[in-house]
């Protein structure tokens, strides 16, 4: 990433402290594009906030900054829309990310049990997020997928795979084969090195 | 031959992609020149992933619970030897499934490929655009919807023509065409299944309520929970434009019409009118006071034509066969046919779709196949958390607006999810107060305290905390709620509650009056009981209990548990060396 080109200068007051951005610095260049291209679009406020989120993963302050700068919406609004829907974070979220269906036929064939199975797994409540940043843990309403309930969504990186009928031993068991993967992934990336 | 292979999201979630990769595979191993097609879902959930091979003569061989590892035999006996394979062919009780319902909205999902627009072209697919087009003037083709009788399949049942008409009388020159595809009602998904299985179906139904009420623009609110859909909606929009279906002047006329997809941001009150036109708008998604009504000013301020997906799919069919030969479907002012997401504790889930006026019992007893393991059927909540419960003196009732409204219930967008005589229903009651309590966009007061409240009552009733007064002021609040809530989520938020109290009553008293929850289900309600039998008196339960609820235990001789000062903490339940202690 060409940090060079990052024309903003950081706000010395969150340097290391605020809990939203860490301190970190982002390129902008995508997002300006992007802002760019909606202004033809009507109403554009949450077509810019989802791909902002699509690039940085979540909405960082400084990102909802720079939206306000471009757009000439205050942050106000900016973080009154970003707030009122459920698909929009103000933390970083794993590297997968774990969608619960809480639907009503989810509801009565157990997804409960798969909720409690998931926290136990993984050791985090709903919303949160594994140390490793490996797991994010989200209830979602109903993902459409009603016949093959309890369902779950996992989303990572643009890719999403849904596995159905689920019972706790194979939401167990498909967690502990994606971790298994990412150890397999290090080890190799340590090796290449 | 063709081979087509089920790809809506719930086959794919059933492994319906590896199946046509490993499928792929082998064709190509063998060297065959066949197709391998994707199609949408053609309803029989419980059956995926399906593979429906097509011979040269159009005869069809469906194939049910096919994975990647049975595609093998498959191709080996029926492609190359000519010898279909009997083993894994659709059920009987699958083919039952499908013959007793009546398809319009649903007729290609799961035939056609719906990504490929010749297929819906050649399934008679915008015919009725053309007609509308270039055969019929504004006020006809309003004339003709109002008089189909057809209804607004969202759940409100507002005539569709009428609305249309409304908006065609606005003098504005600018007007929208909406499509409501924010489906967000827990337990229903034919909008996604229309959306993923012949989304130019619902493409051409709003172009031609472009055509009707003079709208240039168009836009579709999209759930962001249905990745797919999204993909196959571009992908036709593309392809319509390609063929000048969509776009400046259609067809050589003077008529344009542009689609746009909006991706919703996850907010169930965006499927209120004014809060989805709201977030189009990329305003927070909250309703606000009517009138001004969206056929005067919705979209941008604009006139508008509001409606969903299943409304929009019906469309076709009612300009091409004519509102008469519609109007034979279904019962008098209720015509048509009504999608039902068929789940929960029953046999057979999965899409179907039936004439309106089908009976409840016809739906879960001949195509549901009844209740999950052999259990008694209990209820059916239908309408999601908008809607009621349906029980056994409802199984003859006619499932259509008018008769469920009678009934203080709602058909909804078609959710029904069966219970069987294990479930408790304060508890579903519950479920369903907290899902609208945390979808409540905060707005009004009744809505955003009010369920609050009352989901705070419900909670005081499962976990054992109620008294005998807490049902009144349940049944209080919601009378409040409903009457003076701002929209539409708000005013039937209490509903499950209400319709819940008036079928059992007796299970709520059971839970206040008698401390029991009948069900079996409420975790405050039950028991820890130690066998004295298996108890040896070790003393490590009652070592372990943090309210000294456990007491005696000597050599040999049984603990005893008082249940009244328990808290059910199931300390001693870890701690049992001999598997004594349990609960029930």
């Amino acid at each position: 990433m060409g940090r060079n080109d990052i024309d903003t200068k950081k706000d010395s007051r969150h340097e290391n402290n605020c809990e939203n951005c860490h301190g970190e610095m982002y390129d902008f260049r995508e997002l300006d594009d992007i802002i760019m291209q909606a202004k033809v679009i009507k109403g554009n406020l949450i077509i810019i906030l989802q791909e902002a989120q699509r690039i940085y993963g979540y909405l960082p302050r400084e990102v909802i900054n720079r939206i306000s700068e471009k757009t000439g919406h205050t942050t106000a609004e900016i973080y009154g829309v970003a707030t009122f829907y459920a698909q929009f974070r103000l933390k970083p979220i794993g590297k997968h990310l774990i969608m619960l269906c809480q639907g009503t036929a989810c509801h009565v064939s157990g997804a409960q049990q798969i909720e409690k199975a998931i926290k136990e797994e993984l050791e985090i409540e709903d919303g949160e997020t594994t140390e490793d940043m490996l797991f994010t843990l989200n209830n979602v309403a109903c993902l459409g997928c009603c016949s093959l309930a309890p369902v779950m969504m996992i989303k990572t990186g643009e890719e999403e795979e849904t596995h159905g009928k689920l019972t706790p031993e194979k939401t167990v068991e498909i967690i502990k084969e994606l971790r298994l993967l990412e150890e397999q992934g290090t080890e190799n990336e340590r090796e290449a090195v | 031959m063709k081979i087509f292979v089920g790809q809506g999201s719930c086959g794919i979630a059933s492994g319906a992609k590896k199946t046509a990769v490993r499928i792929s595979e082998i064709l190509k191993e063998k060297d065959l020149d066949i197709p391998v097609i994707p199609t949408g879902c053609i309803g029989i959930c419980y059956l995926e992933p399906i593979v429906d091979i097509y011979e040269e003569d159009g005869k069809m061989t469906r194939y049910t619970g096919v994975m990647a590892e049975m595609a093998e035999e498959i191709i080996e006996s029926h492609v190359i030897n000519g010898k279909p394979l009997k083993k894994y062919m659709i059920p009987e009780e699958g083919e039952a499934f499908l013959g007793k319902q009546t398809r319009i909205v649903l007729e290609n999902c799961g035939i056609i490929n719906p990504e490929d627009i010749e297929e819906y072209i050649a399934k008679g697919g915008y015919m009725a655009m053309e007609k509308a087009l270039k055969e019929m003037s504004r006020e006809e083709i309003c004339h003709e919807i109002t008089v189909s009788d057809l209804r607004g399949r969202g759940g409100g049942g507002f005539l569709t023509g009428r609305k249309w008409n409304q908006v065609r009388e606005q003098k504005d020159s600018c007007k929208y065409v909406v499509c409501n595809a924010d489906e967000g009602d827990p337990g229903a998904f034919m909008d996604r299944s229309v959306m993923e299985g012949d989304p130019h179906k619902m493409l051409e139904g709003m172009i031609i309520a472009g055509i009707a009420t003079g709208a240039g623009e168009g836009y579709i609110y999209v759930r962001a929970e249905y990745p797919l859909a999204v993909k196959r909606l571009q992908k036709a929009i593309s392809d319509a434009e390609q063929k000048n279906f969509l776009g400046e002047n259609i067809l050589g006329t003077d008529f344009s019409f542009r689609i746009h997809i909006n991706l919703g941001a996850g907010a169930f009150v965006c499927g209120e009118g004014s809060a989805l036109t709201a977030s189009i708008e990329g305003k927070r998604g909250m309703p606000r006071v009517k009138p001004p009504r969206t056929v005067e000013q919705g979209l941008f301020g604009k006139p508008t034509v509001l409606n969903n997906v299943e409304t929009f799919a019906n469309v076709p069919y009612i300009i091409r066969n004519s509102a008469e030969a519609f109007k034979k479907i279904g019962t008098a002012g209720n015509s048509g046919t009504k999608a039902f997401a068929l789940t929960g504790n029953v046999v057979n889930t999965g899409l179907i779709e039936v004439p309106m006026g089908t009976r409840l019992k016809d739906i879960i007893f001949d195509i549901g196949g009844g209740v999950k393991d052999g259990k008694g059927f209990k209820a059916v909540q239908i309408g999601g958390p908008s809607g009621g419960c349906l029980t056994k003196r409802h199984l003859d009732l006619p499932l259509d607006f008018d008769s469920l409204e009678k009934e203080g219930a709602m058909i909804g967008s078609g959710g029904l999810v069966v219970m069987d005589e294990d479930t408790c229903m304060v508890s579903i009651a519950r479920f369903f107060m907290d899902f609208t309590q945390k979808e409540s966009c905060g707005k009004c007061v009744p809505c955003r305290e009010g369920t609050h409240i009352m989901l705070e009552l419900l909670d005081d009733i499962t976990e054992a905390r109620a008294g005998k007064d807490t049902v009144n002021n349940l049944l209080e609040l919601a009378d409040t709620i409903k009457n003076t809530a701002l929209c539409g989520l708000g005013k039937t938020a209490p509903n499950p509650v209400i319709s819940t109290i008036s079928e059992f009553k007796e299970e709520y008293m059971a839970h206040v009056v008698d401390g029991i929850c009948p069900a079996g289900v409420c975790e405050a309600y039950k028991k820890i009981i130690i066998d004295d039998g298996k108890c040896v008196g070790c003393g490590l339960c009652k070592k372990v209990c943090p309210v000294n609820a456990i007491s005696g235990g000597s050599y040999k001789k049984a603990h005893v548990i008082d249940n009244n000062k328990c808290i059910k903490c199931k300390a001693c339940l870890g701690v049992c060396k001999l598997d004594a202690i349990s609960i029930a």
